[in-house]
Formats: C-alpha cells, sequence, structure tokens
C-alpha cells in the first residue's frame, strides 16, 4: 500500500462547497504537485469537520492534527509551502477554537449496557461518515435489499421492542396497525418533546447520535408505508435541532432520504418541527395538533393516530429511543435484543438518574435490573452518605416507590403493579432529608402549570390540588384536606381527557400511599419531620455557640442577636426561615426544629 | 457525494470513513522527525525525506509516523533527524543522507540498534 506522510482531511459539506472548498481542493492538488508533494501527502474529502458558519471552509492536516479554518483559495500557496515543505505550523490559518469534542458520558459503568447510547461521545454527530463507520445506513441496506415490510415489522416484533415513550406498547403492533389502515398518504412522527423534569435520555441520542434516530425512522417509514416524516422536538434543545437538521441534510446527500433510496421506488423525507414549550405536546395527539400548526391541545382517542394522525392521515408515533434502537434490532437480530431484559421487557432502557445520588447522570441498562442495582450499583449510592427515602419514576406522572420496593425488577409490569409506571426513564431519588408532602407540591405545581386547560377535570381539578398541598406545607391543613385530597385525585385521574390529567395525581397518591404518616405529622402535629416547609420549622442557637458572629452577620434580616463571644438567640418573629444561618454556621451551634 | 444506491456503494464509503478516522486516532509508535529548515533543506533534507518514505513503502512498515519541523539549529549537522520509538528517549541524528536514512531504518528502526557514524553527541547539541 502506498504510504503518505501525512493525510490531509478536507470538508467538503455543502456550506463549504459554497465558500468554495472545492477551489481549495484544486488548488492544494495543484500546489503539492508544484512542490512534488503529491506523493507524500494525500488529500481526502470529508464531511463537515467544524460549523461552516464559523470555521469554513476548513481542513484538518494528520498526523500534527492541526486545524486550518476559513480558508480561501489564495491562503494555499502559502500553507502548502510552509505547513507541508518545510514543516512549519501555519498559526495564522489555524482555527482560533478547539473543536470540542463529546467526552461527558464517560465509559460505561458497571451493568450498563449500551445500545442506544453506543455512539453517544465517540461519533462526531456532525460527520455522517463517522455514523456510516460505525455500520450507519447499514441496516437500512439491508431491509431495502431484501426484506419486506412484513418482514420488518415481523423482526421487530420477535424483538419484543416496546415503544419507549412510556406506555410500553409494542412497537412492531402499532406499525402494523398503522399499516393495516387502508387510507393513503401515511405519515411518520418522532415525539421529541422530553419535557419530564430531570430527564434528557432523548436529548443525549439526538445532539450525539442523530443518525440512528434518522435511520431508524427511515427503516419504520418503510415498514408503516409512510412518505414523510416528522421529528417533533422542543425548542429548549438547540442543538438537537441543529444537528437533526444537519443529520437530515447530510442523509439527503447521501440518498437516504429523498427519492428511490438505495435505488428503489421507496421514498421519505423527514422534516424538523419545533415545539414551542409546551409539556402537554408530548402527548400524541397534542403533538400532532403542534405539527400542523394548530393550538397543541389533546383530543380524545379514538380515532388513534394511527387512523387519523397528522393532516387527518394515519400516522404512526413513536418515542426516539424506539427509532434509535431499531437499526440495531435489524443489523444484530431480533434474538440478539429479545435475549436481553426481562420476559415481557426486553432490550435496554436508557435512565436519567437525578436527585441525591453519587453519580447523577445518563445511564443505560438491560431491563430487569432492580432498583437497588440501579441507585447502589450504577448511580454510586445516596449522596453525603445519607439514608434512601424513595425513589421517583416516571417523572412527573409517575409515582414514588421506598425502600420495600428496591428489589423490583425495573420492567414495565413491575413498575405499574407497584403504583409507578416506566414512563420515559427520569429517575429521581430522594435522600431522609427531603418532605414527600413538599414533593407532590412541587409536582403538582409543575402538572398544573403544564395543563392545557381543555378539560375541566385536569384545570380545575390539578389547581384544587395543589391548593390544599400548598396549605398544608404551610401548616394550615386538616384532617378533612387528605379526604378531600384523596377524593379529588380519584375524580382528576378518572375523567381527565389526556394522560397528563390522568397521571397528574400520580404523586400524590403514592405518596399518600406510602408516606401517610407524613401527611398527618403536617395536619395535626403541624410538624415538617424532614425539615423543610418553612412555615412548620424554627431555628435555634444551641449552647455550642461561641458567639462567632458568622450566622448573625450572614442573616439577611438581622434576627440573630447576642455580644462576640456570647450565646447568640434567633428572634422568630423576624425570622424568614431562609436556612442561611445553617448553612453558614460553625460547632454546628445552629439547628432546625419542626 | 453522489447518492448512494447500493450496498456496495455504502461499503465502499464505510470503508474510506474507517481508513479517515484511522488517521484521525493513530498514534504511531516510531517517529521520525525531520528538520526542514532553510539550511536542512539546502543540506538536502528533502531528498532524505524522500528516502524514508521510500524505505517505508518498500517494507511495508506500518506504524510509523514521518512528521516534518523547523531547524533544529544544528546547521552544521543537516539534514538533522529526530528518531522516537515508543517511549525510549529520542535520538538525534545528523548529516543524514538518503544513505544514513536507508540505514537508520534498517538498524535502528527495524533492529533498535543506533546508528552510531551519524549519532549527533550530545556536547553538540
Amino acid at each position: 500500500m502506498k504510504f503518505f506522510r501525512s493525510h490531509v482531511l478536507v470538508s467538503v459539506d455543502p456550506q463549504c462547497m459554497e465558500m468554495g472548498a472545492r477551489e481549495i481542493v484544486e488548488a492544494l492538488n495543484t500546489e503539492l504537485a508544484d512542490w512534488k508533494l503529491a506523493d507524500e501527502v494525500q488529500i481526502l474529502e470529508t464531511s463537515r469537520i467544524g460549523d461552516p458558519a464559523r470555521f469554513g471552509p476548513d481542513l484538518v492536516v494528520y498526523p500534527e492534527n492541526v486545524h486550518y479554518a476559513s480558508l480561501t483559495v489564495d491562503d494555499i500557496p502559502y500553507l502548502v509551502e510552509e505547513h507541508f515543505l518545510k514543516g512549519r505550523i501555519v498559526e495564522k490559518f489555524r482555527a482560533q477554537e478547539t473543536l470540542i469534542v463529546d467526552e461527558e458520558l464517560g465509559a460505561p459503568k458497571a451493568k450498563e449496557v449500551r445500545v442506544v447510547l453506543r455512539n453517544c461521545g465517540k461519533i462526531d454527530p456532525h460527520n455522517i461518515e463517522d455514523y456510516i463507520a460505525e455500520d450507519g445506513y447499514r441496516a437500512l441496506a439491508n431491509v431495502l435489499s431484501g426484506l419486506t415490510p412484513e418482514q420488518v415489522i415481523d423482526e421487530v416484533m420477535r424483538s419484543g421492542l416496546r415503544g419507549r415513550g412510556g406506555a410500553g406498547f409494542p412497537a412492531a403492533r402499532k406499525w402494523q396497525l398503522c399499516r393495516q389502515v387502508p387510507d393513503n398518504p401515511k405519515y411518520l412522527t418522532c415525539n421529541a418533546d422530553e419535557g419530564d423534569p430531570g430527564a434528557f435520555m432523548n436529548r443525549r441520542v439526538l445532539e450525539s447520535d442523530p443518525h440512528s434516530v434518522v435511520e431508524g425512522m427511515i427503516i419504520a417509514a418503510y415498514a408503516i408505508g409512510a412518505g414523510m416524516g416528522y421529528i417533533y422536538c422542543r425548542a429548549e434543545y438547540p442543538i438537537a435541532v441543529a444537528n437533526l437538521n444537519i443529520a437530515i441534510e447530510q442523509a439527503r446527500e447521501f440518498g437516504f432520504l429523498g427519492d428511490n433510496i438505495f435505488g428503489t421506488d421507496f421514498s421519505f423525507d423527514l422534516e424538523v418541527r419545533m415545539g414551542a414549550g409546551a409539556f402537554v405536546c408530548g402527548e400524541e395527539t397534542a403533538l400532532i395538533a403542534s405539527i400542523e400548526g394548530r393550538r397543541g391541545e389533546p383530543r380524545p382517542r379514538p380515532p388513534f393516530p394511527a387512523v387519523k394522525g397528522v393532516w387527518g392521515k394515519p400516522t404512526n408515533n413513536n418515542n426516539v429511543e424506539t427509532y434509535a434502537v431499531v437499526p440495531q434490532i435489524i443489523l444484530r437480530g431480533a434474538d440478539w435484543y429479545a435475549a436481553m431484559g426481562t420476559e415481557k421487557s426486553k432490550g435496554t432502557k436508557t435512565f436519567a438518574i437525578a436527585g441525591d445520588v453519587v453519580h447523577t447522570g445518563l445511564i443505560e441498562v438491560p431491563f430487569g435490573l432492580s432498583l437497588r442495582e440501579v441507585i447502589f450499583d450504577v448511580g454510586g449510592g445516596i449522596k453525603d452518605g445519607r439514608q434512601f427515602k424513595a425513589i421517583q419514576t416516571g417523572g412527573p406522572m409517575g409515582g414514588c416507590l421506598v425502600a420495600e420496593h428496591l428489589d423490583l425488577p425495573l420492567d414495565y409490569e413491575a413498575l405499574t403493579a407497584a403504583g409507578s409506571m416506566m414512563g420515559s426513564g427520569g429517575l429521581i431519588i430522594m435522600d431522609d432529608e427531603t418532605c414527600m408532602v413538599d414533593i407532590a407540591r412541587f409536582f403538582m405545581e409543575f402538572t398544573q402549570e403544564e395543563s392545557c386547560g381543555k378539560c375541566t377535570p385536569c384545570r380545575v381539578g390539578t389547581r384544587r390540588i395543589l391548593d390544599i398541598l400548598e396549605k398544608i406545607c404551610n401548616g394550615k391543613g386538616t384532617l378533612a384536606d387528605i379526604d378531600r385530597l384523596e377524593m379529588l385525585c380519584e375524580e382528576v385521574a378518572k375523567n381527565s381527557l389526556c394522560g397528563l390529567g390522568q397521571g397528574a395525581p400520580n404523586p400524590v397518591v403514592s405518596t399518600l400511599k406510602h408516606f401517610r404518616d407524613e401527611y398527618i405529622a403536617h395536619v395535626v402535629e403541624k410538624r415538617c419531620p424532614a425539615k423543610v416547609c418553612r412555615a412548620l420549622i424554627s431555628y435555634e442557637i444551641e449552647p455550642a455557640c461561641t458567639g462567632c458572629m458568622v450566622c448573625a452577620r450572614n442573616c439577611p434580616v438581622e434576627a440573630i442577636h447576642g455580644e462576640r463571644r456570647q450565646l447568640h438567640v434567633i428572634d422568630e418573629k423576624t425570622c424568614i426561615r431562609c436556612g442561611i444561618c445553617v448553612q453558614v454556621r460553625n460547632f454546628n451551634a445552629v439547628a432546625v426544629l419542626s | 457525494m453522489p447518492a448512494v444506491k447500493s450496498l456496495e456503494d455504502l461499503k465502499r464509503i464505510r470503508e474510506e470513513a474507517l481508513k479517515k478516522r484511522e488517521i484521525k486516532t493513530t498514534e504511531s509508535r516510531v517517529q521520525i522527525i525531520v528538520g526542514m529548515g532553510t539550511p536542512g533543506i539546502a543540506a538536502g533534507a528533502r531528498d532524505t525525506l524522500k528516502e524514508f518514505l521510500n524505505c517505508i513503502e518498500e517494507k511495508g512498515l506500518t506504524d510509523i509516523t514521518i512528521r516534518q519541523t523547523g531547524s533544529f539549529g544544528l546547521d552544521a549537522m543537516e539534514p538533522v533527524v529526530k528518531i522516537i520509538i515508543g517511549n525510549a528517549a529520542p535520538v538525534t541524528y545528523g548529516k543524514v543522507t538518503p544513505y544514513a536514512a536507508r540505514q537508520i531504518v534498517e538498524l535502528h528502526v527495524l533492529r533498535g540498534k543506533v546508528v552510531e557514524a551519524n549519532l549527533i553527541p550530545a556536547e553538540a547539541k
């Protein structure tokens, strides 16, 4: 094989081409030939290197790994003479910023199996060739060159893949239903409106490996017979939207999107639609309304989107993660996928771990791992050596689980049976300093805010539930309030139009079930056992006080009095219970009472 | 970029992509650094560099990087070449003619024996 001492990767991204990348390649060839360097230095064309708007046209020289940016044809003779003939790096052409390499995710932790996240941090999301190097679009090629749509559906069916959006409906079953509807054209939508507090599994995939979602969608479109697809991504994810658009453009350029994909008569195209910040648009009928440009409100089902979806036509809607895993199932086989997980929940699932745990962040584990393994082995245990109290699964519409559930396997059925749900995969872990009434209030505040207002049970019900919770947190609750809370929760769950209202009472119901004593303490004893609810706590300075003055100096309302080197006191009437004195205290001399 | 029309097209692009990635990530065991300042070029460093390239190609050697650098500041010794193998201390050679370049590859790179005749003594550096 010919040995080249140096390789030049020139970006021939469409944007760079407009800025003259072709001329630069030609100039490089001419100059290298002039200096008789053509057989020492190899020029390779590649897709995007840096952001063309800031760096284009650009190239990288190896082995030095020097990134030259914003080049013009006139720069090339000097560049070739200096760099390739004399071996001097030309600082003035060098990119001012270094390219960011995505390393946030780190190596897989023990018990992690990365299928969806396999490429995250490993490939350049802006470069389709990097994805192709990881066997990207190979599954699509296999599908289009040998499988019928029915065979694709069969394969996915055998893999046991279930929708990753939360409900866990078998993905292939959904595809089949949509395929069987005798109406055309058909549409495909991807739900990338990830909005649960603390959940960012989909964002990570969209930002770091957008092509896997694009490829999965093309395969699904082929299986269903759809000609057009929309990725509905929330506007709060600007990098995800940008990377998706780049990926779609590159896929079109390579002929993976557009007419006659892989020379077959199958045609499909994709567009990104941005949400405007409404949580309810993650509900499929609201999502479809928003894609069509209407107000993002859910409607009653049936008819299901598989019958009447986007523009009143049959539509298949899946989550980002569901689509992203499809190419892997095709490539590695349904059996490989079905070998992971539990009897009814196959494969792996990404989770975002947040809250009072040592290693917060993203993980991907096979279904069936116990909550204990996830929290203590993968998550590294509870922060600051504190005790585990509860875990909220399934986001704000999910429920909390407690210590007795720690050995539950993580799968759809087990979580539902325990009164919570899988949801999209947000796990919020709480330690013993968390007040469960306050947590219920926090989630209720979120859902109440996000209720679209279309149906009365959700619009009024969530508001009333929140009112009662606030009353209890403020120490003004009564036992009758708890009864009223239970009644309201039942009605809201039963009568709401969509999943948002139906799930909204879950945090209240589950905290009432597992932590009723805390509610009772709030209303009867007017005490917050976790010492969180401000109206129910007070601060006191203990005899350990040396009169160091630090708490007194930091008190924003000057509620702490006393002479230097004398025991201080807190004036309860002035104190606003901000807790700053506890944060700054010396000698543990400030105590929280409840 | 022409549209991908078949599995063969895709495979070809994949091969190319893998090669590009290899170029990006490879850290070679052997590094040959040739001083290409004006004195070096005047003393024939281009021919030396060429000879290194020829040698590597003839013998089909892998895991080698050839880099250029500016003048080492040893004008009397030009062309100057530095060899770094693995974690060993760099060895600097002077008056590396194409003939000496071939010897360096044969003896030092392949057999690990320093070519004494062209070695620049420590005190000269």
